[in-house]
Order: structure tokens, then C-alpha cells, then sequence
């Protein structure tokens, strides 16, 4: 919303200053968002006279001027203006001028060979118009040498204040001087609407054609014929102001109503009388109906839409736009001017609909002021009959106001209750009087009748809201939230706990933390098994990000190759964030996913003199997990790996993490090179992908100390076994049946090597374990070692038909 | 007696020519083992008279002392040239690179380090941290929060909507944090602090703006928190936040569908260039948006907003951050540039708390 200052002192009778002003506004929560003071950028520029007009000695549309800008000196002009003439009286730039149109400085140029000390303006260059056939003309006895602002005079700053949707009342300039009145900044000044006493009866007949249940469309409609009236262009006055705002001025019925509209918050319509045919009424448009409308464009209306409508079709949308057929043009002599109240909700549905953006839907569908309807149609009556001459009807009605009388039943002390300001109930009552509240009764509980204008106001918070923004937030004192407890407690719920430990975690792995999109590529979204329709978004932003991400790898793997693409290619990057299998909320799950590229591994990346990272692998991205699983305090030794994981991965290069088939906590592995493809990505890559939630908690148990430690004093003997056995033999099995061997004997088990080769034929692998045996009771002797040596060798035979190798 | 002068001579003489410990060992043996020359001249006292036995004895044991002194000595000398040696040949280049290491190569986005920061405050004034879903209906994410239908405060949201149901119902991405108010409200009695951190969605994106950014909203509700309380609230929050002795604040009425009153507010700032700094400087900035819960979002959770009352507030993790640590631009916060991760980001360590400082 803008207006001038000039406009505000019509309704506020203040000495108050321009800064006070804009002070005073947004502390009352009407936000300044710009003061624009339009003879600012005028400063500088003068008026001048055209001495001698000569033709360009190297162009002929160019001309030489010499100009008389009270400088002492005459001034050479090349000018290219089709006016410029010797005596005329213009305005005049010296070099260093900053051009509004442009922002930009002038300089002293050289056009054709011929240098150039100034320039004459335009209008448009000064943002005065879009005039620029030729330069500005003054009047003849305009004084040179002056200040072209201060000759122009009037210079009135135009204030743009943000305006929430719950003040439709301040979208005209008077509700703002309320306000402000309100604040103690001046007084309204008084300003009755006279009623207009009409000389003959309204020619047109006006009706509302609704049902009971759909008339809440449009209430009320009043009208009246003005007849004879002349329309040329408004004064000079109320185009000024109408420009101020950003309105074009058109002529002086339209500019009129864009006037009240700005000047009330009334939107009006004016018709051309003679092009209505029959009764105007207002209804809901019916299946089919067009019209071309104001803008130039034409519109479908349907049954939700409120249509103004004549005998012959439909006119205009009801509070959005009026018709181009019947609006007023210079010719109009008879003009019917309506002022009508249209429903917020449906208003809005329409103009969302149809894409209309206008004054009327602004003002409409946030609430005008029900009771200012007619006020509003005698106020316009009134400037036509001043400014366009002619003669009124009486007006007429159609329907009712919709105003509703709202009381609040007040306890004074709620204003206090909720602002913790303690004010003197004078003030209270003054304060809400000044805004147009009705204050009545005594005691404790008042009564608070709310003024028509206000829709926002509806019970007793909002009535302190009013109170404590006029009184002044700055008024209350910040108070100390008392402590709960003595000592912080813990705040965290688990599976918080473990979103912040997992980044540690990853972090600490030596991965750099990502946050990526929540939404993905709807390809990208069906390669990781999502891509379902519940989840694709009705209007995403582009087609990159149209569904939701069923895993964090596509978005990572999607970062990775953009550093790839300037030219990091050892990339080591990890997420912890919400992946989405469903809509509902028990669908949405919290994964923990690290991706590693090249050889980026955990110990380092790249080539280095101690011995270069080789290319990471799937036992990097089981690292990660098996890592993340301990730090997120499972014990590792209960999950299983086992081979194969979805899709998405290297069917022989990948394992999943679980409890059981039903339990999968996660995956690992590399990503399928046919997926890589897809993704547009390069390998190698590796990713491991855990689900927080899916891990199950620690047992709780009610004391937090540790079991006893029940370390042996016995030295523990290590044996070293070779097995050759079939290579798809898993070295797992090997391991699970070397710890069963001898229990609780057998305390450990490790591979340290895995060979392939001559020695032990096609088709076999050699693994080699060293058994730790931790005695309890007594040294081993050596028949105890060979006894169980015999038991380890026969278990892990068992288990895997392995042969010890010799 | 000159026979065992010259080969004790002999013999120290072959001491000092020893190189290493063996040879060393070498003369020892050949002095004073078993059959050494040292020791078969002892063995030919037995044959003489006792006192040509007395004295040659004596002087065949003096030299058997010195002889074994000389090979003490030398040797302590060999070992130590052998351990010099050892050093010298051990020496490495200390200026050769190593790598630094996963604690060196990780790190911490700024978003997290900062929800942790802002949990690291709350909790200390009794505030838990709540948490929701990303996808909401139409209830939490507006009605519940007193956005009439139709109404423009809707529409100003941007919002990212799925398809319609079979019933007809449209599910969304949530356009704020404050659904979890809603969630919250339902699902635990009063006294209620929390503090929501999360993921938000607007269907908007330009220079300023991103279609996910993250929001941080907080809800007090009990039966006698009002505005006084609000203002200390987030003063001292931004006090702490902001690392600064003292902030001043400017509390704007404005409006939010949620509470009432409500307010925006500003935070004092100076500005130089490009950089805003926090609690100085006689400038503002707006910073969040607050107010007291409205008595109809207190209603629609079941509570009479008679006997109830609080103050919610809610402001951008992203924006905050990049007001504390500098970061000009948003988008790169999604980007993941890996130089910019390295340079913004934070090491796996730096754990913010009260007690050790936010940042150290």
C-alpha cells in the first residue's frame, strides 16, 4: 500500500515530520517497507532556456544548442529532440547529474565531433512519464536558473507500507491516519460522507439473483445513475496522487473510483449507463459464460465465480474486474456507478482461479468495511458531480450491509495476562476508542464493540493485541522464565540423540556432511524403489525435484558429481536426514548414508609418499556402517552381513546389514555400474546406507554401572590355521565355526589372509585365521592346545568341507 | 718375565684394534676363555714350586685384570659407536607430509552445528526439542493454526502440494515448523517448552530464496507465560547465540494466523560492506517472528486458552547461521561444494555446550 504524505495531513491533522511518521508506522505494525521522496532525485536539474538551435555540423537529426542555464556562460547542447528550437524553455542536466531514468551520471560527451556540456531532458528520463518524443517544454515565463524541483514545487514523499492480511481497513489512506491518530501522533480530522439527494429515480433497475444459500456471494449492491456528465482526464491533483501509488491515470470517472479505492479502501465500478441493457444484477456465473474483461483478456466464468450481469450477458467479475464492453470511456455521458460488498473466501477462490491480480480483489478479499458501502457511493457521486459535472439519480439499494454488530466481553485484566503490561484501565479504554472500538459497562469485564472495519478483531486477544500496539511493545519489560528444574535435564529423545551422534560419527570418519534436497528426480526416485505417486508433488519447482527421496543416495551421489565436475574426485560425503517410504508420518524415517568416491577412504585419499589410498571399496562402505551401528551403541557382533542388497547396488559387491530377514538395518556396497549410468555418475563409489530407527535400543537397565571386568591372569596362546576350501565358501562361516570349536576357550578369531593362486588350485581360496585360546583356570599345556587345535580344524571341516593346508 | 709383558701387550694391543663387539668377543675368547693364552698360562702354575707360583701367580692374575679391563672398557665404547651408528642410520626426514587423518578430513555442516547450538541454549532453559513429519495434511499445516480456508495468509505460503487422495484431500510438504506445535499440544499436557528445528517448504526459489530451508520455532505454553516472558526469552537466546555481551531488540506488531498479538522483530545491527554485525551498531534487522499463541490454535488442541496461555516463535536456522558465520549466499548451503563444506563447516569435535562455549 502507498500513499503521500500530502494525502495522509487530508485525513491527519499533524505537525509531526516525514521520520516521525514512518517511526510511528512501523511501530505500530504497519511496516515501512520504502519512503520514496520523488523531488530527491530532481535536485539538480534547472531550467533553462534554448538560446540558438543550430543543425549538427555531421548529422542532420542532431542539433547544436546553445542553452541559457543561468550558469553565467551559454551552454553547448547536442540535442537530438525533434522540439528543440531556439525559445524554448526546458530542463536542463549539467555533466554529473545523475539521470533518474538510467541511475546513472551524465558525462560530458562528444556526439559526432562535437562536444556535448549537459543535456535536455525528457520526461521520461525523469521518471515523470513515458514521454519521449521529445524534451520537456515549460512554460515561456518560467524562471531560468532555478531549481527544476523547486519550480516543479509540491515535492510530496510517497511512503510504501506493508500491509498483513488482518488490516484490510488500513488499505485505504484514512484507516491509516486512524491508526497513527490513535498513536498520538495527530488527529483524525473530521470528514462526514454527505448524502447526495438524487433529482430523479434511478433509471436502471439493480437485483441480487442468488439462493439463500449461495447469497452471502454478494450481500449488497447500490448504484445510481449520474446523467450529462463530461469525462476528460482527472485534475492535475489527483493524477499526481494516483501516480504516486503507481497508478496510471485514465479518465476522470475511472480515476475516481481508483481514488476512493485508495483514499477509503471502497472499490467502485463505473459503467456506462447507456451500454447496460435491462436489470444489472448480480449472480453466480453459469457453465459457459465469457467476458472480456478490463484487462484486455477473456475470461471463462463458472458457477463458484460472483458475476455482475445485464439482460444481455455478463458485465464484469463481481469485486475482481469489470467488463471492457460496459466500463466508462471518454464519451460516456451517462455514467452508473456501483458500490457493492463481495465475500472474501469467494472472491479469493475466483481470483486465484482465473489468475486475476487486482485493486478490487486486494481490497475485497481481505474484507472492506460493510458498513461504508453506501458512504462510499455518495463520496464518488460527489467528486463525478464536482469534477465531471452532471446530474444525479437517487441512488438504490439491493440487499442489506452485512454488518454484524461483534461485541467482546473484555476483563480488563486480560491485557496484562498476556502482554504482562500493567496499564491504567483510562488508557485501555482511550486507546481502543481512538481506533474506533465502542468501550461500554463497568468493573472488571468490559464490553468492546468492534468497529465495522474491523473483520480481523474477534475476541479478547485481539482486542490486547490492539491495546499493547498502540500503547507500544517497547513498553513491556522482558521478564525471566522461571527454571523448572534446578539442573537441566536431559531434553533429547533416542532417536535425536543418534541423528547427532551419526554425523559425529561419519564426520569423525573422516566424511564432509551434505544436506541435499528432500526431493529428487522422479527417474532418481524409482532407481532407489521409490518413485510412487503419492509421493510426487502436485507443482515441484522443476523436474529435477519432483519426488520425494526414498534413500539419501541419489541426492549424494548427485553432490558427489558435481564435485567431480570441477574437479575434486576423491569425494567423501555422508547425510543424516528424513528419507520417505509412504505419506504417512510413520513412514518417514531418519538414514544415516555415506557415499565414497575414488579413494576417498577413511584413511586418506589420494597419492601420498608413505604409500598411496587405493580405490575405495565395499569393505570401505562396510567400515562406515559397522562404525555407525557401534557409535549408535549396538553391539556389532549380534547383526548379520550377509550377501546381496537391493537393486540399486553391485549385486557381488554389496551385503546388508540385519538382525534377521524380517530386520534390515541397512546396506552397503557398491553402486550397480548400470545405476552409476543412470545417475550420470562415475566410479568407483561405494555407499553405506543405515535406517536409525530400524537399530534397536541398548537393553535399559536400571543401574548404570558395568558388569565386573573378568580379565584372565593367564596369558593368552594364539594358533594359526590355512584352510583351503571352495571359493564361494563365505569366510563367516569360517569364523562362526572356528568360535564354536571350543567355548569359552576360543575367545577370537581373525583373518589375516585370504590367497588365491597356483598353490591351492582353480576354483579354492586359501583363508587363514589366528585363534586366540584365553585360558581361565590354568595355563594350557601343550596336549590342552592340540586337543583343541584337533576340535577347530574338525569344526571349521565341518562347517565348510575345508581342508587344513599343509 | 717378558714373555707375559709382550703378550699382554699382544693382547691389549688386539683390544684396541677390535672393530665391533665379536671381535671383541673374538680376543676375549682367545685371552680369557677356556683355552685362551691368559688362561693357559694359569694352568701352568700347578707344575711350579710355591714361590715361583706366588709370583708369577700374582703377575699372571694382574694381567688377566687388565686384560679384562681393557675388554670392559672397549667394549662400552664399541656400543656406544654402535648406537650412534644405529641413530645416524635411523634418521628420517620429520618434514615429510602425513595425512591428517579423518578427524582432519571430516566435517560438520553448518545447519547442524547450529540446530545443536540452539539445543545447547534451550535446553538450558528447560526446553525439549520436538520433532514432526515433513509431510502434513492441510489440518496441522493450516487449519489447526487458525488459517481460515480461503483465506490470503494461505496462499502468501507457497505451498508444495501431492495429488489429491481418493477422498479428495491434498497432502503437502509442510511451509513451517509450526504443525509440530499442533503435534505437540496433542500430545503432552502443559507446562510445554520445546524447541522445533526442521525442514520447510515453499514452492519458491531465487537468489534469496530456496524450496527447502530449515526453520527453528519454539512454544511455551503453561498458565502464566505472557510477552515479558517471550522478550526475555529471546533476548537472552540471542544473546547467547550471537556471542555477545548485550543485544538490543525492536518487537514489531505484525501478523501471524497462529498467535495474538503478534509480532516481528528486529535485532540491532551495524553494518560495513557486506557484514552484519550482531549486537552493535545502530541499525536494524528483522530477525523472527513471535507472538502469544492464539486462543483458537490453544482451543483446537483441546485446551481452554481461559486457563492456558504461551508465546511461540519460529525464525531460519539457514538465516541465523549465515548472520553468525557469514555465509553470503543461501543456495550454496544445498550445493555441497566440498570447498565450501571445508571452509564453512565444522570440525567433528566441536561440540557446542553451554559449558565449553558454542564455539569454543
Amino acid at each position: 500500500m502507498k500513499f503521500t504524505l500530502s494525502w495522509l495531513k487530508d485525513h491527519l491533522d499533524t505537525e509531526a515530520s516525514l521520520d516521525d511518521v514512518v517511526e510511528a508506522l512501523t511501530m505500530i505494525g504497519l511496516e515501512v517497507e520504502g519512503v520514496a521522496d520523488p523531488g530527491a532525485a530532481l535536485k539538480g536539474f534547472r531550467v533553462a532556456k534554448v538560446l540558438t538551435a543550430e543543425k549538427h555540423p555531421n548529422a542532420d537529426k542532431l542539433r547544436l544548442l546553445s542553452v541559457d542555464a543561468g550558469l553565467g556562460e551559454p551552454v553547448q547542447v547536442v540535442c537530438g529532440a525533434p522540439n528543440a528550437r531556439a525559445g524554448l524553455v526546458g530542463v536542463f542536466a549539467a555533466p554529473g547529474t545523475v539521470i533518474p531514468a538510467s541511475g546513472e551520471a551524465l558525462s560530458v560527451g562528444t556526439i559526432r565531433g562535437v562536444e556535448s556540456r549537459g543535456m535536455m531532458c525528457s520526461e521520461r528520463e525523469l521518471l515523470l512519464s513515458e514521454e519521449h518524443d521529445g524534451i520537456i517544454e515549460l512554460p515561456e515565463d518560467a524562471p531560468v536558473g532555478v531549481s527544476f524541483a523547486d519550480w516543479r514545487g509540491g515535492s510530496d514523499p510517497v511512503i510504501e507500507i506493508a500491509i498483513t492480511p488482518n488490516r484490510p481497513d488500513c488499505l485505504g489512506v484514512r484507516g491509516i491516519a486512524r491508526d497513527l491518530a490513535a498513536r498520538g501522533l495527530g488527529r483524525l480530522k473530521p470528514d462526514p460522507v454527505e448524502m447526495i439527494a438524487g433529482t430523479y429515480p434511478n433509471p436502471i433497475p439493480v437485483e441480487l439473483r442468488f439462493t439463500a444459500e449461495t447469497a452471502s456471494a454478494c450481500p449488497v449492491f447500490a448504484a445510481r445513475v449520474v446523467k450529462g456528465v463530461r469525462n476528460g482526464p482527472s485534475p492535475q491533483w489527483m493524477q499526481d496522487r494516483l501516480k504516486a501509488v503507481g497508478l496510471r491515470p485514465i479518465s476522470a470517472l475511472v480515476d475516481i473510483t481508483n481514488y476512493v479505492s485508495y483514499d477509503r479502501g471502497r472499490p467502485l465500478h463505473v459503467y456506462d449507463a447507456t451500454k447496460i441493457t435491462g436489470t444489472l444484477h448480480a449472480r453466480l456465473g453459469r457453465e459457459g459464460e465469457r467476458f472480456s474483461a478490463l484487462d484486455g483478456k477473456t475470461y471463462a466464468v463458472d458457477p463458484e465465480a460472483c458475476v455482475i450481469a445485464d439482460d444481455a450477458g455478463v458485465l464484469g467479475l463481481g469485486g475482481i474486474m469489470g467488463g471492457e464492453g460496459s466500463g466508462s470511456t471518454e464519451a460516456t455521458t451517462d455514467v452508473l456507478i456501483e458500490s457493492a460488498y463481495f465475500d472474501p473466501n469467494r472472491t479469493a477462490r475466483t481470483g486465484r482461479r482465473l489468475g486475476i491480480n487486482s485493486d478490487a480483489r486486494y481490497r475485497f478479499e481481505r474484507g472492506v468495511d460493510p458498513a461504508f458501502v453506501l458512504a462510499g457511493l455518495e463520496l464518488a457521486t460527489r467528486m463525478v458531480i464536482d469534477l465531471c459535472g452532471g446530474e444525479p439519480s437517487e441512488a438504490v439499494m439491493a440487499g442489506q450491509p452485512p454488518v454484524s454488530v461483534r461485541t467482546v466481553d473484555f476483563p480488563l485484566a486480560e491485557v496484562k495476562r498476556l502482554s504482562g503490561l500493567d496499564l491504567p484501565e483510562t488508557e485501555v479504554t482511550a486507546t481502543l476508542e481512538a481506533l474506533g472500538f465502542q468501550v461500554s459497562g463497568f468493573g472488571d469485564t468490559r464490553s468492546v464493540t468492534v468497529p465495522s472495519w474491523r473483520p480481523d478483531v474477534e475476541g479478547k486477544a485481539d482486542v490486547v493485541e490492539e491495546v499493547v500496539r498502540i500503547v507500544g511493545l517497547d513498553q513491556v519489560r522482558a521478564t525471566p522464565l522461571p527454571r523448572l528444574q534446578s539442573v537441566s535435564q536431559k531434553v533429547l529423545t533416542r532417536v535425536q540423540i543418534r541423528t547427532r551422534r551419526a554425523k559425529r560419527t561419519l564426520a569423525a570418519l573422516g566424511l564432509t556432511e551434505a544436506v541435499t534436497w528432500s526431493f529428487v528426480k522422479k527417474t532418481e526416485a524409482e532407481i532407489f524403489g521409490g518413485g510412487a505417486p503419492a509421493l510426487a508433488l502436485a507443482n515441484p519447482i522443476s523436474a529435477d525435484m519432483s519426488d520425494m527421496r526414498p534413500s539419501l543416495i541419489p541426492g549424494l551421489v548427485a553432490a558427489v558429481r558435481r564435485n567431480v565436475a570441477r574437479g575434486f574426485d576423491d569425494v567423501a560425503l555422508f547425510e543424516v536426514g528424513q528419507v520417505f517410504a509412504g505419506t504417512r508420518p510413520e513412514d518417514q524415517f531418519t538414514a544415516a548414508t555415506a557415499v565414497r568416491r575414488g579413494t576417498a577412504g577413511a584413511a586418506g585419499a589420494g597419492r601420498h609418499w608413505a604409500g598411496s589410498a587405493g580405490a575405495v571399496s565395499v569393505f570401505d562402505a562396510k567400515a562406515d556402517a559397522l562404525a555407525l551401528l557401534d557409535q549408535m551403541g549396538f553391539d556389532v557382533a549380534k547383526a548379520q552381513v550377509v550377501r546381496g542388497a537391493p537393486a540399486w547396488f553391485h549385486p557381488g559387491r554389496s551385503g546388508t546389514i540385519q538382525l534377521g530377514p524380517q530386520t534390515v538395518l541397512g546396506h552397503f556396497g557398491e553402486l550397480h555400474p548400470a545405476v552409476l549410468d543412470a545417475l550420470d555418475a562415475t566410479g568407483p563409489l561405494v555407499a553405506a546406507e543405515l535406517l536409525l530407527e530400524r537399530i534397536p535400543l541398548p537393553k535399559g537397565k536400571g543401574s548404570k554401572a558395568k558388569p565386573p571386568l573378568a580379565a584372565s591372569d593367564l596369558m593368552p596362546v594364539v594358533r594359526d590355521f590355512a584352510f583351503v576350501v571352495e571359493e564361494a565358501v563365505e569366510a563367516a562361516k569360517i569364523v562362526k565355526a572356528a568360535m564354536g570349536a571350543s567355548k569359552p576357550l576360543v575367545t577370537d578369531v581373525a583373518v589375516f589372509d585370504v590367497y588365491r593362486g597356483e598353490h591351492v588350485g582353480a576354483g579354492a581360496k586359501s583363508v587363514a585365521i589366528a585363534v586366540t585360546l584365553t585360558p581361565t583356570e590354568k595355563t594350557l599345556t601343550e596336549d590342552d592346545i592340540e586337543a583343541v587345535s584337533k576340535a577347530v580344524v574338525a569344526a571349521v571341516t565341518k562347517a565348510t568341507g575345508a581342508t587344513l593346508r599343509g | 718375565m717378558s714373555d707375559l709383558n709382550s703378550l699382554e701387550t699382544e693382547i691389549l694391543s688386539a683390544v684396541d684394534a677390535a672393530g665391533d663387539e665379536a671381535a671383541l668377543e673374538a680376543v676375549r675368547v682367545a685371552a680369557l676363555g677356556k683355552k685362551g693364552s691368559v688362561s693357559d698360562l694359569l694352568k701352568t702354575l700347578g707344575a711350579m714350586s710355591p714361590d715361583e707360583r706366588r709370583t708369577r701367580g700374582a703377575a699372571i692374575n694382574e694381567t688377566k685384570d687388565r686384560v679384562a679391563a681393557a675388554i670392559l672398557a672397549r667394549r662400552d665404547v664399541l656400543k656406544r659407536a654402535a648406537l650412534e651408528a644405529r641413530i645416524a642410520r635411523e634418521t628420517v626426514d620429520v618434514t615429510l607430509p602425513v595425512r591428517p587423518g579423518p578427524l582432519g578430513e571430516g566435517r560438520i555442516h553448518p545447519i547442524s552445528q547450529v540446530i545443536d547450538e540452539i539445543t545447547a541454549i534451550f535446553a538450558d532453559m528447560g526446553f525439549a526439542v520436538a520433532e514432526g513429519p515433513d509431510i502434513e495434511t492441510d489440518f496441522y499445516n493450516f487449519t489447526a493454526l487458525n488459517f481460515p480456508a480461503d483465506h490470503p495468509a494461505r496462499e502468501m505460503h507457497d505451498t508444495f502440494f501431492f495429488n489429491p487422495g481418493e477422498d479428495g484431500s491434498r497432502l503437502l510438504l509442510r511451509t513451517h515448523t509450526s504443525p509440530v506445535q499442533i503435534r505437540t499440544m496433542e500430545s503432552q499436557r502443559p507446562p510445554i517448552r520445546v524447541v522445533i528445528p526442521g525442514r520447510t517448504y515453499r514452492c519458491d526459489s531465487d537468489a534469496t530464496h530456496t524450496p527447502m530451508f530449515h526453520q527453528v520455532e519454539g512454544l511455551v505454553i503453561d498458565r502464566t507465560s505472557h510477552f515479558g516472558h517471550l522478550k526475555w526469552v529471546l533476548e537472552e537466546f540471542l544473546k547467547a547465540f550471537f556471542e555477545v555481551e548485550s543485544v538490543k531488540t525492536r518487537f514489531r506488531p505484525s501478523f501471524f494466523p497462529f498467535t495474538e498479538p503478534s509480532m516481528e522483530v528486529d535485532v540491532g545491527c551495524k553494518r560495513s560492506g557486506s557484514e552484519i554485525r550482531i549486537g552493535e551498531g545502530d541499525d536494524w534487522l528483522e530477525i523472527l517472528g513471535c507472538g502469544m499463541v492464539h486462543p483458537n490454535v490453544i482451543r483446537n488442541c483441546g485446551l481452554d486458552p481461559d486457563a492456558y496461555q504461551g508465546f511461540a516463535w519460529g525464525m531460519g536456522i539457514d538465516r541465523i547461521a549465515m548472520l553468525k558465520y557469514g555465509m553470503p549466499d543461501l543456495r550454496a548451503f544445498f550445493d555441497a561444494d566440498v570447498r565450501w563444506l571445508k571452509h564453512y563447516g565444522f570440525r567433528p569435535l566441536d561440540l557446542p555446550s553451554l559449558y565449553g562455549g558454542l564455539t569454543g
